[in-house]
């Protein structure tokens, strides 16, 4: 029964030429490819049209009203700690007229009317609140309409003679009121007009106020449901053990006997790449998981989801560095060559992050269900329901339709949860239901979460810059190696194109350099790459803005003042450095005396996901460890729904990358995962947690993300500042790899 | 079969001596406000109170338990500090995706019953649990409003 997870989505493998010992690697392209395309700038896409369903305009879909007074959605989007939920009860209670606080959110089944990106489902790429604000804001004005024309009916007045006020149709002539409620079942049944007037935004009761978010009481008092909380009746439990080397298989049980006679168990079970063990408990089948003397096959050559004997993460990144493969183009703007020839100074410098792993608090789980009626149903964790769906079907053997799919809360996402192949357990889930007879629960041990994970991929790009004898940069080359997971999962650049998610923020930014070449070379990795909270900003804006400082240190520019010089003709870049400057208390780079011992600071700046950023970190020696005293942040996402939680996001996301910055790295050693849970993968705890303080810039400029845009700033921020301090470029995150000296 | 008292209730449970109280409340008394995130008594997700003391349930063994009284985030606001605690944590809106809250409402709990005031340094000290949403000041910013 050995079905292959993770190869069961690859419904396209095309050669890719790698080097060394990663020679054929294959690229995922699902369904899901089709409708990515929509996203990106270039090449013209290829979305498909829904069937005839126009995404985001059926009101019944998104929209229950019952007869109790209670207000539903059913949004597109999972809630994982974003704020989403608040933010869809807002973005349509605003226009409907009903109090945010009064609706309850869930995310959606799957269907055609929740494909609000351009056609594409999903909860990422900080895309929820910009794609969907002005199709909520409709929606939920469609739907006054509707209850305004069904009471006018009931009443037998003129539509226009009535108003609304929070979930009630008021006739003011008559005193009479209907509660939208009582109006429901009619309502549906009328027409929607099609060019409904929208809210003034002068008069906004609820969008771009702080309105309370919906579900901290049930978080604070532990109600709050995530997939691992959920329970079917007669389940069975599920622990794992995973093959050590990723593509590897079982071969032997040596004590399988003993294991089926420990207490509570029901079986012992080969899956793809890993054992299985089903009891009437978790612990009592995690025991067991532990407790099997599994022999795994000899670990095969690097490939498409095999990692070899001698993979390590230093010979990754030696292979990116060695690498001499013809780069393709991703921004050229002027003639770099002539001005490297006339260059007074250049500067040069590799710069390279780590792989790392989600460390979202809630590990993944499954339950899956063989329901009497042949359908299968599934609970767990997920960022896109269609496309788990549609991979679901294909591992059960069943029409897509057949499976039903309940995407709870997330406890914590950050990119982890979409379709990486071996890296969730679904399938797993699938295998053993069908296989029992039974519905089944798997969960992974932390342990195995680590080992399965999928990674933000280890990445390396080589700098050049030329000073002008101004001092100024007067050209930048960029030669960046690596992979992304668009490339991986979404074939974008597969027919020789650039993949976006591997040189965003290398490319595009505002700087009035006047001459660019940056080139890409696709080198695919063996280990399962992800998405992780802002993708390739995560490291390529380290790398890019610590490199501007190295050019500023050549020039003898001062690294603030040189960004602002070079930005002189973007006012709205020019605003976020004044308006962090500003938080700070104006720019002082250091290093100064303060209490403790001599601080310096960082600037940076990132233009993630429609957003602007700049940032700054204080920061001095504890010891021999760099401790991050304040981060500034001025945001500017050109306009917000909610100041209250894109603070918390801003927050959230600077902690992260100021995780990573200090701490974080997932290192391969002998094909082998080093890190195993949290004590031996540090995540930042409250004893690093600097004050953070945010600045919100509503500009005007087109909705740009929130979720993810506060992190990118942060590394590069920190390690400006530790440059300050120290005189030490640090090239190489995380900075507990290097010793200071106070 | 073990005999434990959980939230005033005394439950008859019938597992292994060694199996962590975490198992026990989740999986077969269904209390599953009280998280698992590690199993190693790292992140903390899994805090209870035990006789008012915060304790990481993934690494206290049932027959560990004895006679003592068990409180978990399901009982949490019939605690009076721990009452003040939930309404800080709302009004602070100390949660994003909210899976360490559990947790970290129990450790703030016990913190304040024993240091009722506790300075940022007590906080520091006792507050170890991890939030990978990075809620910390805010986790802070209300235990000093549930101290008052």
């Amino acid at each position: 029964m050995l079905a292959k997870i993770g190869q069961s989505t690859a419904l396209t493998i095309k050669p890719i030429e790698g080097i060394a010992n990663l020679s054929r690697r294959g690229v995922l392209a699902g369904a899901a490819s089709l409708v990515l395309g929509a996203l990106l700038p270039a090449p013209p896409t290829r979305a498909q049209p829904v069937g005839p369903v126009k995404p985001g305009t059926r009101v019944p879909a998104f929209l229950v009203i019952g007869k109790d007074g209670s207000f539903k959605i059913l949004s597109p989007f999972v809630e994982g700690g974003q704020g989403i939920n608040t933010g869809m009860a807002q973005m349509i209670g605003e226009e409907l007229d009903v109090d945010p606080a009064r609706f309850a959110v869930e995310c959606a089944p799957p269907g055609p009317d929740y494909a609000v990106i351009n056609g594409l489902r999903m909860t990422g790429g900080s895309f929820s609140t910009r794609s969907s604000y002005m199709l909520m804001r409709r929606l939920g004005a469609t739907a006054r309409d509707l209850l305004m024309r069904a009471a006018a009916t009931r009443l037998n007045v003129r539509p226009d003679s009535l108003a609304t006020d929070d979930g009630q149709v008021v006739h003011a002539a008559s005193g009479r009121r209907l509660a939208y409620g009582d109006l429901a079942d009619d309502a549906m049944k009328l027409a929607p007009t099609e060019d409904v007037m929208l809210r003034d935004p002068a008069t906004f009761r609820w969008l771009g106020k702080p309105v309370p978010r919906l579900d901290v009481r049930a978080k604070s008092t532990g109600k709050a449901i995530y997939a691992i909380d959920q329970k079917v009746e007669g389940m069975l439990y599920a622990a794992v053990q995973h093959a050590p080397h990723l593509g590897t298989e079982a071969t032997a049980i040596a004590n399988e006997a003993a294991l089926k006679a420990m207490p509570g168990i029901h079986g012992v079970h080969r899956l793809p790449g890993a054992i299985a063990i089903t009891a009437n408990s978790w612990y009592r089948a995690r025991k067991a998981a532990e407790a099997a003397e599994v022999a795994w096959s000899a670990p095969p050559a690097n490939g498409f989801g095999a990692i070899a004997a001698d993979y390590s993460s230093p010979r990754m990144l030696a292979a990116l560095k060695a690498s001499t493969a013809q780069a393709i183009t991703a921004e050229k703007e002027g003639d770099a060559e002539a001005a490297f020839a006339k260059a007074a100074k250049v500067v040069e410098a590799d710069y390279d992050a780590p792989y790392l792993a989600h460390g979202q608090l809630e590990p993944p789980s499954s339950i899956a269900r063989f329901n009497a009626d042949g359908s299968l149903e599934l609970w767990l964790p997920n960022q896109m329901p269609e496309l788990f769906q549609s991979v679901a079907a294909e591992t059960a053997g069943l029409p897509q339709e057949k499976v039903i799919l309940h995407s709870p809360m997330l406890g914590g996402f950050f990119g982890r949860h979409f379709v990486y192949g071996p890296g969730n357990p679904f399938q797993q889930a699938i295998l053993l239901a069908k296989e029992t007879g039974k519905p089944v629960k798997v969960l992974w041990s932390r342990e195995e979460e680590f080992k399965r994970d999928a990674l933000r991929p280890l990445s390396f790009s080589r700098f050049r810059g030329a000073i002008g004898a101004d001092g100024k940069p007067t050209a930048i080359q960029v030669r960046t190696v690596g992979e992304g997971p668009l490339g991986r999962y979404f074939g974008v650049g597969a027919n020789g194109g650039v993949d976006s998610s591997a040189v965003e923020g290398i490319v595009e930014k505002p700087y009035a350099i006047p001459n660019r070449a940056m080139e890409y070379v696709r080198f695919p990795h063996p280990v399962t790459i992800a998405f992780w909270r802002s993708v390739g900003h995560s490291m390529n804006d380290y790398f890019y803005e610590a490199f501007f400082d190295e050019m500023a240190d050549a020039g003898k520019q001062d690294p603030f003042r040189l960004r602002m010089e070079l930005l002189k003709d973007k006012p709205r870049h020019r605003q976020l450095l004044e308006t962090v400057a500003a938080m700070s208390g104006g720019w002082k780079r250091g290093p100064y005396d303060a209490e403790g011992g001599k601080r310096a600071r960082g600037v940076a700046m990132a233009s993630p996901f429609g957003s602007e950023t700049a940032t700054i970190a204080e920061v001095s020696l504890d010891g021999a460890e760099i401790k991050v005293h304040d981060l500034w942040i001025a945001f500017d996402p050109g306009s917000i729904v909610n100041p209250a939680i894109v603070k918390s996001q801003v927050e959230s996301a600077a902690a992260l990358g100021l995780s990573a910055t200090l701490f974080e790295e997932l290192v391969y050693d002998g094909g082998l995962r080093q890190s195993h849970n949290f004590d031996d993968y540090p995540i930042l705890s409250r004893a690093s947690m600097p004050q953070v303080h945010v600045e919100i810039v509503e500009s005007g400029a087109p909705m740009g993300g929130v979720g993810e845009p506060g992190l990118p700033g942060v590394p590069p921020a920190v390690v400006n500042a530790v440059a300050a301090l120290t005189g030490r470029r640090i090239r190489s995150l995380p900075l507990s790899k290097a010793k200071f000296s106070s | 079969m073990a005999s434990i008292q959980v939230n005033g209730t005394r439950y008859e449970v019938d597992a292994e001596a060694e199996t962590p109280l975490l198992w026990v409340l989740r999986d077969t008394l269904g209390l599953t406000g009280t998280k698992y995130g590690c199993g190693i008594a790292q992140c903390g997700a899994c805090t209870v109170l035990i006789d008012g003391q915060a304790v990481r349930s993934c690494q206290m063994p049932l027959d560990g338990v004895g006679t003592s009284e068990i409180r978990t985030i399901e009982a949490i606001e019939q605690d009076p500090i721990g009452h003040k605690v939930v309404e800080a944590w709302v009004a602070q809106e100390v949660p994003q995706c909210g899976y360490c809250q559990s947790g970290q409402v129990m450790a703030a709990t016990a913190l304040l019953r024993q240091t009722p005031k506790p300075s940022d340094a007590d906080i520091r000290d006792a507050m170890t649990n991890l939030c990978r949403c990075g809620t910390y000041n805010r986790v802070a910013a209300a235990i000093h409003q549930a101290a008052g």
